[in-house]
């Protein structure tokens, strides 16, 4: 069943159905609009953008040490002109194990918010639109999913089989997509019974075209905005149990192991917390700026806040 | 439908769902690899046997399984493996305590600054102050508590020598962990806070209200609040519940002996007894609460019908 999973390139734009005449703009023309106007959202891209090339390319970058190499003679020492992070008690470079500890934290937050999309926009979709006992049973393993105490099952996952980068991955994901399928599937619920897809119904148009034209460019506003909030979860519980010795193991880093290391030698070494802490918290930070700057681009309820 | 038929219900409905989490739970943990006393390696046979004989672990699976979930009901767990001295429910019960006040206390702060920012930034909507306390509070949501820990203790406890660092004794010693604790939901409640208030100031009521002529305050705080606030009060819930999750990080950090620190020492040292009777009691406890969160609920919006 491929109802309203289909990929957003392959979709038309909704028509228009309330415009004035003689003004032509798309929905996704008004959202781009809105959200470029919003500073906070377009200065938090623009740094997420630079996060991502700096670890994507961070093998690339001319100077930066090797974040393994070891000098035991140095030590760890302040913030300096030659390590601009300062280092570590091995005498590794701070600057060169944040970048390298944003491709696991990025990484893991992508791939499991992929996971968390790919099951999450399904079943929701399939509940919402089947509905009657299907949509009971489904919606009502999603309730028991989400009076578990996730965090202690992916605890429980961690510690009792492996704790392969693979497993995080998954662990993260399953514990995510719930509120996504709830998302979707309240979505297809109410769109299936708005007049306008009633009008479509009644100018003869197939299920098919209703769910492709009308349906699924409807719910996608609301899944890109709640999937920009979804990987600064998957980030922040990634490295909530990489600091409980959970997550990453060495000789991999994310930003959840460096801050743990260092908060083992905080009175010492300060800088150790606070540089692998702050790139956490000021991404973070960015994603939630961009989900918010998006939401209020994409949803049409809070539209008349922005004055 | 009356009160007392929608709680019997509520509380039905929480029988299933406690038997398939006791079942996910019980066979998660007997399929994981290594048993409890695997790790003391110079157990003689004969002791492992009579130390399997003890727990009951040389019956039949499905044998296992029914006992377990006979005594379960009673919420009795047996002995700790890791502590055999002393039962399961001994240990909850202790931690409980210390739990319960950590999350209560920064619950309680999260309410009583929460919602006045959030109320004040409604009020000057989209004005500088809004932004700012509304970007304060993003900032607030994006920093990890383990991030947050280790920098207030660094800041508060070892440089200015104003709260004790860590440990759970005097009363000083609990402002670090509540505060810890409770600063993402300050900023999350203000944020729930002022998107309700936003919604509510545009209603209606709230214009007939101003148009009979009651000051602004009035109008605010008597008749806006209340409704405003629902979004806040249906959070409670998940609150929560998230706080005790959020306190594993916060007790691990500042050595609060709490329910969340013995969770994860007992996943770690595969003390499945604690591990189960811990997930169990905080599904039956996160159950209740969303009950009450529900009939707080029907309480303040007499719009809500009980269904």
């Amino acid at each position: 069943m491929s109802i309203g999973i289909a990929p957003p390139a392959h979709v038309a734009p909704a028509p228009q159905l309330a415009l004035a005449p003689g003004r032509h703009s798309s929905l996704w023309g008004d959202a781009w609009r809105r959200l470029t106007r919003n500073r906070a959202a377009v200065l938090s891209a623009a740094f997420l953008l630079v996060v991502f090339v700096l670890a994507a390319g961070a093998a690339w970058l001319p100077g930066l040490a090797d974040p393994t190499a070891q000098d035991l003679r140095l030590g760890a020492t302040p913030p300096s002109f030659q390590h601009w992070f300062g280092t570590d008690d091995l005498g590794r470079d701070t600057l060169a194990r944040v970048i390298y500890g944003g491709r696991i934290s990025l990484l893991v937050g992508l791939v499991g918010t992929l996971v968390s999309l790919i099951v999450g926009v399904t079943w929701g979709a399939v509940a919402g639109y089947r509905g009657g006992a299907l949509d009971d049973v489904m919606m009502r393993i999603v309730d028991i999913l989400y009076s578990l105490p996730y965090i202690f099952l992916v605890i429980l996952l961690l510690v009792f089989f492996s704790r392969s980068l693979v497993m995080l991955f998954v662990a993260l994901g399953l514990v995510q997509w719930l509120t996504m399928a709830r998302i979707v599937r309240g979505q297809v619920l109410s769109l299936k019974r708005q007049t306008f897809v009633e009008a479509a119904r009644a100018l003869g148009a197939t299920d098919a075209a209703i769910i492709f034209r009308h349906i699924v460019p409807n719910t996608l506003g609301p899944v890109i905005v709640y999937t920009t909030l979804t990987v600064p979860a998957v980030i922040l519980q990634e490295a909530f149990l990489s600091f409980l010795g959970l997550g990453v193991q060495p000789p991999d880093a994310s930003w959840g192991t460096l801050v743990s290391d260092g908060a083992r030698v905080l009175v010492l070494f300060p800088w150790l917390v606070f540089f692998p802490g702050a790139a956490l918290s000021l991404t973070l930070l960015c994603f939630n700026f961009l989900g918010d700057g998006l939401r209020d681009a994409l949803d049409p309820q809070t539209r008349k806040d922005l004055g | 439908m009356n009160l007392w038929n929608f709680v019997a219900r509520r509380v039905l409905l929480m029988i299933p769902t406690l038997w398939a989490i006791a079942t996910i739970a019980f066979f998660m943990v007997h399929e994981a690899p290594g048993g409890p006393f695997q790790s003391e390696k110079e157990i003689p046979p004969e002791v492992k046997e009579q130390l399997l004989h003890k727990y009951g672990l040389d019956r039949p699976l499905g044998e296992q399984y029914l006992r377990f979930l006979s005594h379960a009901v009673r919420f009795d767990f047996g002995p700790s493996y890791k502590f055999p001295s002393r039962q399961v429910r001994e240990i909850i019960l202790d931690a409980l305590p210390v739990s319960a006040e950590l999350g209560g206390w920064a619950l309680l702060v999260a309410l009583l600054f929460g919602i006045p920012i959030g109320v004040f930034a409604a009020v000057h909507h989209n004005s500088r102050a809004d932004y700012a306390s509304m970007g304060l509070a993003l900032a607030g949501v994006s920093i990890p508590n383990f991030v947050l820990g280790p920098v207030l203790a660094l800041g508060l406890a070892l440089t200015l020598y104003l709260f004790p660092p860590a440990l759970w004794e005097s009363p000083s010693s609990r402002v670090l962990p509540v505060l810890t604790l409770a600063t993402a939901y300050v900023a999350y409640i203000a944020r729930l806070t002022r998107a309700g208030m936003l919604e509510v100031l545009g209603q209606d009521y709230v214009r007939t209200a101003r148009a009979k002529g009651l000051r602004e305050r009035a109008v605010v705080l008597k008749h806006a609040l209340r409704l405003g606030i629902l979004p806040v009060v249906s959070y409670l819930g998940p609150a929560a519940a998230r706080i005790m999750m959020g306190s594993i990080v916060v007790e691990s950090i500042f050595a609060v002996p709490g329910l969340g620190r013995y969770l994860v020492n007992a996943a770690f040292n595969r003390d499945y007894t604690l591990v189960l009777g811990e997930v169990l009691f905080y599904a039956t406890f996160l159950m209740v609460l969303n009950l009450l969160v529900d009939l707080l609920y029907t309480r303040l919006d007499p719009r809500v019908e009980l269904a």
